[in-house]
């Protein structure tokens, strides 16, 4: 295996079992990938993000322990991803079979005495430090989301990587040398324009969403580049993009042109090639893609409002907290917010958590509202924000989605049943 | 009866195997799709749903999505319900990340052939395959 992949004598060592059984391990899951992958060499990282740190079963923890027992230890910054349970509110998991619940909280204590910064978050790209690695910098992530908004966003270098890999990486520092780590992996194909879209559409927070969502489903296995978004299109909205895009077709990288670092202008961002595919957005295809994220009736009543996936930033609670103070959530509806640790402590300071509780909103952290046991158990219809709620909770939770965006989603936790502002997507609107 | 001999375009991870061969004409997510604690097909839309993979030689069109495709099949792998070998059209870092570390926590092989799409497409559904360690497949007809 891999004899033609170059390596370093430290990555030699490493596979000789110089430094015991944990390294051994990793370098021949970092090597095996390179073979699949067709990598000829590898490179170093500089930074890692844990997604085997999220409980599905006892080869998580024995994997851990195998690590652990055998002196492992991150090479380079590794955060942890959401893990199963909410550590600091244990009354959100009532319900649940008590042997998972003990193997997640195991798991997420063996990748602590590993050496990870226990961050649990889905979204590190909000934290300051090691989490906002610089355009260039090679890492290795596996969450889609973050996998998605490290490459576009911050032209970070970074494959989708499997649970355990990821860890491979974080413990040699090295990560195969090929897909979007080289700069023809990173080059766009497909040009998605917005000339059609009105402007006063293009300035909804939902719209990116949406966007996110319709560009995963056309991109196939294309590498997207959008032209026509504002050049100071802030990180929320790109956010939405990348977990709307990464949800629906797995999309691992996408440009904005004049907006994300590697797409100053179309030729760049294109490698000087011409586009090999087209996609004029349209507001009609726009419109099919937001009833598409909603399934059955997109009125009535509610009984749950999910926010905060990806997790919410700082900016995003603000936005919540203002639309929220003296209000209150109606009998009956709850209302989730999930977030990181980080971002809660934040908020907290600014008061932004007390007026989310005094309305009868509840805050998650270190998991995701549709892991969280307390939604686990929840019945009926939910109302979100997000596309990636959207999409994925038909299917994990069986419920029933009604997707808008967030003043929508507050005034229907207020009100009891949906409410939404169809205004925004009324050709009156537009100015047309 | 007739006997085929496939030369893999490689071994990801060479052992030997034999068994009968489930051939899917669909890629299967590992993660959400598939039950690691019984090996089961769960994927609603997936034409082999409802039956279980243990024992078999699986000859896989290819995985969907997600990364928490190497923990199912380890976890699969360690229950005893994972398939006997893999038979992949193209290399998959996943699969052969979960093979790898089940192999090393449980010594459990399960080996990865990576043969061309041509042959790929002449393995049938419940023939019965013979994979040798770093040598040839060979396909007998049912």
């Amino acid at each position: 295996m891999s004899a033609d992949i170059v390596l370093s004598d430290r990555d030699r060592h490493f596979l000789e079992g110089g430094e015991g059984k944990a390294y051994r391990l990793a370098m021949q899951l970092v090597l095996g990938a390179a073979e699949a992958m067709g990598a000829e060499e590898l490179v170093d990282i500089d930074f890692v993000h844990i997604d085997a740190c999220f409980y599905s079963g006892q080869a998580h923890i024995d994997f851990a322990r195998f690590i652990l027992e055998n002196d492992g230890r991150f090479a380079v910054p590794a955060w942890t991803n959401n893990g199963l349970v909410d550590l600091r509110r244990p009354e959100l998991r009532s319900g649940v079979d008590p042997e998972v619940v003990a193997g997640a909280k195991e798991l997420m204590r063996l990748y602590e005495e590993i050496g990870c910064e226990t961050v649990w978050t889905c979204a590190p790209y909000q934290l300051p430090g090691a989490g906002r690695p610089k355009c260039g910098s090679h890492i290795a992530v596996g969450e889609s989301n973050a996998v998605s908004f490290y490459n576009s966003v911050l032209g970070a270098r970074t494959n989708k990587y499997g649970d355990f890999l990821e860890v491979a990486c974080g413990l040699t520092g090295r990560a195969p040398k090929a897909g979007r780590h080289t700069d023809e992996g990173r080059r766009a194909t497909l040009l998605i324009t917005l000339d059609q879209v009105p402007e006063a559409l293009r300035d909804q927070d939902i719209f990116f969403h949406v966007l996110g969502h319709m560009i995963g489903r056309e991109a196939g296995v294309h590498t997207p580049a959008i032209a026509g978004l504002p050049r100071d299109t802030g990180e929320d909205r790109l956010k939405a993009i990348a977990a709307g895009a990464a949800a629906s077709g797995g999309v691992t990288l996408y440009h904005a042109i004049g907006v994300t670092p590697e797409a100053p202008d179309i030729v760049t961002a294109f490698g000087g090639l011409e586009p090999e595919a087209r996609l004029d957005v349209s507001p009609e295809a726009l419109m099919a893609a937001r009833d598409s994220l909603s399934t059955g009736a997109r009125e009535g009543m509610v009984d749950m409002v999910a926010l905060g996936t990806p997790h919410f930033s700082f900016t995003e609670f603000g936005a919540l907290a203002a639309l929220l103070d003296g209000r209150r959530v109606t009998d009956g509806v709850s209302l989730y917010v999930s977030t990181s640790r980080h971002v809660a402590a934040l908020a907290a300071e600014k008061g932004w958590v007390e007026t989310l509780e005094r309305a009868g909103g509840k805050l998650i952290t270190d998991t995701c509202t549709y892991f969280s046991p307390a939604v686990r158990g929840c019945k009926g219809r939910v109302m979100t924000n997000s596309a990636k709620w959207a999409y994925y909770a038909p299917g994990m939770l069986g419920v029933e989605v009604v997707f808008g965006s967030l003043e929508d989603c507050v005034e229907t936790a207020c009100a009891g049943s949906v409410r939404r502002d169809s205004a925004v997507w009324h050709p009156n609107a537009w100015g047309a | 009866m007739t006997m085929r001999r496939i030369d893999p375009v490689t071994h990801l991870l060479s052992g030997a195997a034999d068994g009968e061969v489930m051939a899917f004409s669909e890629p299967l997510s590992f993660w959400g799709g598939f039950e690691p604690a019984t090996g089961k097909i769960l994927d609603v839309r997936h034409p082999r749903r409802g039956e279980t993979v243990g024992g078999r030689i699986l000859a896989l069109p290819g995985t969907r999505g997600s990364g928490g495709t190497p923990a199912a099949l380890a976890e699969a792998i360690r229950l005893g319900v994972g398939p006997a070998a893999l038979i992949l059209p193209e290399p998959d870092a996943n699969l052969l990340t979960g093979a790898l570390v089940s192999q090393a926590l449980y010594g459990a092989c399960c080996p990865i052939v990576v043969v061309s799409p041509d042959d790929f497409l002449s393995i049938k559904d419940g023939s019965w395959a013979l994979i040798e360690a770093g040598g040839p497949v060979t396909i007998r007809a049912s």
